[in-house]
């Protein structure tokens, strides 16, 4: 393990020996105190986080090209640990409020963090499917949360089974491409490309195919999208506004980084697939949204029409000429679009009054702009912003990944986009309406960490709306790591 | 000293931040704020109009920055003024103050959102009037979107919250094609700049044809012209008097202005050809607006169609592609602000007496209230368009340019002229049924006539209306040299067409 080594593993290793150790550490932390366990997760967070930070502009390949240390991954991890200590904010006062403060959740959550991190450094099939394994198990875990409940437990085990079979595709599909071209590496997987030495190669576009299925279920693309809502209502608020975030960009993170670098060549075959995919997440998502009244699974379905949207951009990923900005313009949608989910999930939280119970309906919203005119303002920006109302952050990230559809000449599928938007007007604005222009007597919480995410989340969500510059250039830099 | 149009562009922003820092019970503070603010950007836009050339045709106290560069294509904030958005900037801070004014009784729930709600909205329509970068007028253009819709939907009447509904979704629709025409612009060019992207031209006629339709689809829904109205009679009657008038006076503006600003620039040839079609359409509107003004029952809805006709009238003026038909237009957008926010105000003002706007509750008001009838009488005559007063001017010229254009003819002209005729039909109509014979109804019997400060606030509009009517001049030399601009740009490709 050469020095080089060592300082690309570095904030992803930390993260994980920090979480081990947190594991054993908890258990001489006593029940009440477990603020404790949270501190100690979140500061290894921010280690973690400031170790990643001096990877930016510095890229590297390491431990014979399985792990990638380039702009991409760099930006990613910045985003997955950002959410993570989200999570944490999320999560401790609804977890003691709920009554379920276990202290294995922030360790579970550090675990899945390092998944994450780990599938934006990939560089090797193999460690993509490591990956997808470490993100999604405690992901399984932290679903079923709230056990005994009911509806708790049912979102674990079909996030469990339906995940499982999609983990299957996945690797399934590495073995196909291993079969085509004899290797796992990116880097070498390419050069098979290059010299034209891909002896099957049926088998290799079955094996991409394999790979989307799998890739699509994590970023919950139709039409594998079927656990969201179910799971993201019955999960723990915290740990679906997390997933909501974290899991999703996770899925962006392997499909862009694999299908940019080894599937050009597929493209023309697989345009009218993620096509159609694309299309219908859009359509799907947004159209049933709107009869939600539930506003988890309204978030549910609004995070499927959002991963549409990426995928809007992703389509043109074969093209040279359009890559990079298909790259850029969904890292800059995933940051924004991780900013207002947690904000809106913070809300949500602060909301609920029982475990996936009272506060969760749309008209429990109604009159919350008299009580709490700071919450309803935030929660108003956060929606405005999913709408895409300009100059709000979604509308930048909206206009970018449309400029990238349109520059590649797909115009139908930026109409069919811009048509779902004002679909999604709709469901959005009910929130609104509810906390507006309703009467009521809604209940909130005033929590410390809840309250400064809500806050946090609206106030950075504002200074990018007004200067998104500095976004732009980061998700512009962010570039994958080129071999050839 | 090109800061100016930044100031009076954001100033109402900083004046709502400062609102909402103020406490809630302190209503007459707040108020007094909002009105002194939005004053003030009125008197900034007078010092803006001091310093205009007027005989310069390009673009004046520009400012131009690099904002924001989305993969490599280059979004600036860019400010400027012309002939042609001068006198829309001078519309817009005009009556903000006065909108402000009409709700120092009408609004007393939620005082402080209302005023920060209503500056977001100025800074919004300002923007809109000088933004220069194709995006950035986006933003505006959208943004007054959701201070509006906030504004119909708390303080609205009765249906509020459906109303309010549908214009956002009715006008984030016809803006989803504007969104798109800009992006193909940019996919095209590589730049937003609305003064380069005229400069550069080179557009082939089908991509102009489809870019025409695009940007149209937006204005016309904000203008509104029909079939795209529907919206409109909704969100006139159910939104409060300072929003409807804001609504009629410069919202619907902000779609003509695009039409002329964008369309008729960017997109000459394109232009040439929809014209008579457009102008058509304009022509139905007007006489649909009238007809459907003629059976109403509520004097709100009433002037809400009256300005699906009033609005076809611009159309139909800026379609004749000539210097007086578009002159006239930019006029009568002017004066279809002063006069139909002037008739919101009137029939707010009776509505926060009687609290009903229905005709048949009314009759023989001008006995009780002889002021009020005096200026309501002096604003439908200028609404209708009687010589002396400022619509007579617009619509004259409207129809004179009409009846001279090459494309248009004495055919539309004539057409349009039913129009002038029908709208004194219906005003004279609801003046009879509410100002003239016996007072039939008790509770029209003590109503208090004009206070102090409701005549205040009517003064600066009736002295417009008849400078307007008596002295135009002033007004078409401002934007006599940039319309002449557009004209010789249309002229030219009509040349290149051939």
């Amino acid at each position: 393990m050469s020095a080089n080594d060592f300082y690309a593993i570095s904030p992803l290793g930390l993260l994980l020996v920090w979480a081990m150790v947190l594991l054993l550490v908890d258990l001489f932390i006593p029940d009440g105190h477990k603020g404790w366990t949270a501190l100690l997760a979140g500061m290894g967070m921010v280690a973690s986080l400031a170790l990643t930070l001096t990877q930016i502009n510095r890229p590297t390949a390491a431990f014979n090209g399985m792990l990638l240390v380039d702009g991409f991954a760099a930006f990613l991890n910045v985003l997955f640990l950002s959410s993570g200590l989200a999570g944490i904010g999320l999560a401790y006062d609804y977890l003691k409020r709920m009554g379920i403060e276990r202290g294995e959740y922030y360790s579970l959550l550090m675990f899945t963090v390092g998944g994450m991190m780990l599938m934006a450094q990939a560089g090797d099939l193999i460690v993509v499917f490591l990956a997808l394994e470490l993100l999604s198990i405690p992901l399984y875990v932290m679903a079923g949360f709230a056990r005994p409940r009911l509806d708790s437990e049912e979102a674990s085990l079909k996030y469990f089974l339906l995940g499982s079979f999609a983990s299957g595709f996945v690797l399934f599909g590495v073995a196909m491409i291993y079969g085509a071209t004899g290797h796992t590496g990116l880097q070498e997987i390419i050069a098979v490309l290059h010299a034209g030495q891909s002896n099957f190669p049926v088998l290799f576009l079955i094996g991409s195919a394999m790979l989307l299925v799998g890739f699509g279920f994590k970023v919950a693309a139709v039409p594998f999208h079927m656990w969201t809502p179910d799971v993201y209502q019955g999960s723990p608020s915290p740990v679906s506004g997390f997933m909501s975030v974290g899991a999703k960009a996770a899925g962006f993170a392997a499909l862009l980084r694999v299908f940019v670098l080894i599937f050009p060549s597929l493209a023309t075959d697989l345009i009218p697939v993620t096509w159609l995919g694309a299309a219908l997440t859009m359509i799907v998502g947004n159209i049933l949204a709107i009869s939600q009244s539930n506003i988890k699974r309204m978030l549910a379905y609004s995070s499927i029409a959002h991963a549409g949207y990426i995928l809007m951009a992703f389509v043109p990923f074969g093209n040279p000429k359009f890559a990079p900005d298909a790259v850029a313009s969904a890292l800059f949608y995933l940051a924004t679009y991780a900013l207002t989910s947690i904000g809106a999930w913070a809300v949500v939280i602060a909301m609920e009054q029982s475990e996936g119970g009272k506060g969760l309906d749309l008209s429990d919203y109604a009159g919350l702009s008299r009580r709490y005119p700071v919450l309803s303002a935030a929660m108003a920006i956060f929606m405005l912003s999913f709408t895409g109302v300009p100059p709000l952050v979604g509308f930048w990230g909206k206009f970018y990944l449309f400029r990238t559809v349109i520059e590649a000449g797909f115009i139908n599928l930026a109409v069919i986009g811009l048509i779902t938007s004002i679909i999604s007007a709709f469901y959005y604005l009910r929130v609104i309406y509810w906390m507006y222009m309703r009467e009521g007597q809604p209940t909130a919480r005033r929590e410390g960490w809840l309250n400064l995410t809500v806050i946090v989340s609206a106030v950075v969500v504002l200074v990018i709306s007004i200067l998104p510059n500095t976004l732009f250039t980061l998700a512009a830099q962010a570039n994958l790591i080129k071999f050839f | 000293m090109n800061y100016l149009l930044s100031l009076v562009t954001f100033l109402p922003l900083v004046g709502a931040i400062i609102i909402l820092l103020i406490p809630e019970e302190r209503k007459t503070v707040i108020r007094w704020t909002a009105l002194v603010v939005s004053s003030i950007a009125f008197v900034l836009s007078l010092i803006i109009l001091s310093r205009f050339d007027a005989t310069d045709p390009g673009l004046q106290i520009e400012v131009s920055v690099p904002w924001v560069s989305i993969g490599g294509w280059l979004v600036s904030y860019h400010l400027g003024v012309d002939g042609i958005s001068i006198l829309l900037l001078l519309l817009t801070t005009f009556l903000c103050p006065i909108a402000i004014l009409s709700t120092w009784d009408s609004i007393q729930d939620r005082v402080r959102d209302f005023m920060s709600l209503f500056l977001l909205l100025q800074t919004g329509m300002t923007g809109v009037f000088l933004a220069q970068d194709l995006v950035l007028f986006f933003i505006f253009w959208e943004f007054t979107l959701v201070p509006m819709y906030f504004l119909i939907g708390i303080w609205g009447s009765a249906g509020r919250r459906y109303a309010s509904f549908k214009f956002f979704l009715y006008t984030m629709t016809g803006s989803v094609f504007l969104l798109l025409g800009i992006v193909w612009l940019g996919a095209r060019y590589g730049s937003f700049s609305l003064p380069e992207l005229t400069a550069r031209g080179g557009l082939s006629y089908i991509e102009q044809f489809w870019l025409f339709i695009a940007f149209a689809v937006a204005f016309a829904v904000k203008t509104p012209l029909w079939p795209l109205h529907s919206w409109l009679p909704d969100a006139h009657v159910e939104a409060p008097t300072a929003g409807s008038v804001i609504l009629a006076g410069v919202m619907l503006k902000m779609g003509t202005y695009g039409l002329v600003r964008f369309n008729l620039t960017l997109f000459p040839q394109a232009t040439l050809r929809i014209a008579p079609w457009m102008a058509g359409l304009a022509i139905v509107g007007i006489l649909y607006g009238a007809a459907v003004s003629y059976m109403q029952k509520d004097m709100k809805k009433l002037v809400a169609f009256s300005s699906v006709s009033h609005m076809g009238f611009v159309v139909l003026g800026m379609f004749a592609l000539n210097q007086a038909g578009i002159q006239g237009s930019i006029l009568q957008m002017v004066n279809h602000g002063l006069s139909t926010g002037a008739l919101f105000l009137l029939v707010g003002m009776i509505y926060e007496r009687r609290h009903t706007r229905d005709m048949d509750q009314m009759g023989g008001i001008w006995r009780v209230m002889p002021l009020y009838g005096a200026v309501t009488l002096y604003v439908v005559f200028s609404s209708i368009g009687l010589p002396a007063l400022n619509g007579f001017v617009g619509e004259f010229t409207i129809l004179l340019g009409t009846f001279t254009s090459g494309t248009l003819g004495p055919w539309f002209a004539g057409v349009a002229t039913l129009g002038v005729v029908l709208a004194a039909v219906y005003l004279l109509h609801m003046y009879e049924k509410v100002f003239l014979g016996p007072v039939r109804l008790l509770e029209n019997q003590r109503l208090k006539d004009l206070n102090f400060r409701e005549i205040i606030s009517f003064a600066p509009i009736l002295v417009l209306i008849l400078w307007i009517g008596l002295y135009p001049k002033p007004f078409f030399d401002l934007m006599s040299p940039a319309v002449g601009k557009v004209v010789a740009a249309l002229q030219t490709s009509a040349l290149a067409l051939h």
